[in-house]
């Protein structure tokens, strides 16, 4: 399916701005992402990428600007005019949030399954056997043997733990899912399998997602647009191939020409 | 209606990181190709016949003019096109071929070249059935198809690649070097593909440096020095 010129944004950032006291957050942050583009969010350490992914999914009010989401009956929300409660809802539901660490997306004290079934409870599931299934189902699609269903989270390696937390996010079918640096802290070989796991499975959901990373061959494999963040601003965006292989500002250039050739 | 055109396209490159040296290489870039015609760029080395494929692709942004690709009844002007629409015109419309293949972890051959056939809505079954046929003609044995190619050699890969790219049918397409360093058969095979194309209706503009193959496909010479800048 092809993006319809008269299709309508998904998620629309206007101005967005964090202050934390006298100190920048991020500012004027403005873009529109539409439903299956997968947009990167560049920049070295203290950019303020992190700063704009909880702000986008609104775990930080902004100083200024505006967040509009097309939700799923049609209508465009505020998400800052939205209760505390419908917020918190969209979190759970129809957005997924992957933390780089995956202790703090998962319960570490809940099994596997339980860890999955959560979020299909918290939009309504209640059959234990039919929750289970789906649990089982998708622990197959991220690659967990589906007999390590009743376990722990802290007996899985961090790869499978990382997986686990995807499969959490996904089992409720958002529309738009945030990653913060997904494969940070990963071997080389296990990262390169969550890549093709996330890009796999981004395509076939048809999934927007914004992805914060500070490894610009991550942003090349899993986004089609990228955004490259320096001081607290976007000093340059575009198509990802575009912006790598033609960058302008001297901080993108000097960025794209510190890869490692391997 | 042309299929592509291009209106006093210029690119310079400045790089930052060498004091803000500008490297101007191309100015007034103009030429159009139409259905069925292949256009074959020559020049010298660096004379900027790769950087006008990456311009028409979007991989390269302009300075200045207008890059004008039709898709289906509309014309996209790639110069000035968001994100999405060159993404959108790349799905339906615009092809590239490089020698080069980006070789992604641990997907199988068979689906790197399936690939864009599925993202075009292609049900998969069907995608993976033309991705064998293709593999079949470009000479790829069937027990490497199920294996990611990064171990592949360097032809195997170039051939995989352009199975890829050459296997959706996009009106305007895009060749750089296709046939470099590949042996006789497969050079026809390429060769093949490209006049099947030709027929079908598509704009093809092609960097070729073997003499025979530009004979065999292209209509008309495109000398890119004249787009060269007064360095």
């Amino acid at each position: 399916m092809s993006p319809a010129e008269n299709e309508k944004p998904l998620l629309v950032a206007e101005g967005l701005g964090k202050w934390y006291g006298r100190r920048l957050g991020c500012r004027d942050v403005s873009f529109e992402l539409y439903e299956s583009e997968v947009m990167a969010v560049v920049g070295e350490s203290g950019s303020g990428k992190t700063t704009l992914l909880q702000l986008l999914s609104a775990q930080l009010e902004p100083s200024a600007g505006k967040i509009l989401y097309r939700m799923r009956d049609g209508a465009v929300a505020d998400l800052w005019s939205l209760g505390e409660a419908e917020r918190r809802f969209l979190l759970r539901t129809d957005w997924g949030y992957v933390h780089q660490d995956p202790q703090l997306g998962l319960r570490m004290g809940v099994s596997a399954g339980g860890n999955i079934g959560e979020r299909l409870m918290a939009v309504g599931a209640r059959n234990y056997g039919a929750i289970r299934g789906i649990a089982a189902d998708w622990l197959g699609r991220v690659e967990i043997p589906q007999d390590r269903i009743d376990d722990m989270p802290r007996t899985y390696s961090g790869g499978m733990r990382q997986r686990l937390q995807i499969a959490r996010n996904l089992v409720t079918a958002p529309r738009l899912i945030f990653m913060d640096e997904p494969t940070g802290g990963l071997d080389v070989s296990v990262q390169a399998r969550l890549l093709d796991l996330l890009r796999r499975i981004v395509a076939e959901m048809r999934l927007a997602a914004i992805v914060v990373t500070h490894d610009l061959a991550v942003a090349r494999l899993l986004s089609n647009r990228i955004m490259v963040m320096k001081a607290g601003e976007v000093i340059e965006q575009g198509l990802t191939d575009q912006v790598l292989d033609d960058p302008h500002q001297p901080y993108t250039q000097l960025l794209v020409s510190s890869i490692l050739p391997v | 209606m042309h299929a592509l055109e291009l209106k006093s396209v210029a690119k310079t490159f400045v790089m930052h990181l060498q004091g803000g040296l500008q490297l101007p290489v191309l100015r007034d870039v103009s030429f159009a190709a139409d259905p069925g015609q292949c256009l074959a760029l020559t020049g010298p080395s660096g004379a900027g016949k790769s950087s006008i494929l990456k311009l028409i692709y979007g991989n390269y942004r302009s300075d200045e003019g207008h890059i004008l690709v039709r898709d289906g009844e509309q014309v996209v002007d790639v110069a000035g096109a968001q994100p999405r629409q060159i993404l959108a015109l790349r799905q339906r419309a615009l092809g590239y071929v490089t020698q080069f293949l980006r070789a992604v972890p641990r997907v199988s051959a068979l689906d790197i070249v399936a690939e864009p056939l599925l993202t075009k809505s292609v049900p998969r079954e069907d995608a993976k059935k033309q991705a064998a046929a293709i593999l079949r003609r470009f000479n790829i044995p069937e027990r490497l198809w199920s294996l990611p190619p990064a171990t592949f050699s360097g032809g195997e890969q170039q051939r995989i690649n352009l199975a890829r790219g050459l296997l959706p049918e996009h009106p305007v397409l895009l060749l750089d070097e296709p046939t470099a360093s590949l042996d006789a058969d497969n050079r026809a095979v390429v060769v093949d593909i490209v006049r099947e194309r030709k027929r079908r209706g598509a704009a093809i503009v092609a960097i070729v440096h073997d003499d025979e193959v530009r004979e065999a496909i292209a209509d008309i010479a495109v000398d890119v020095t004249q787009f060269a800048t007064a360095a």
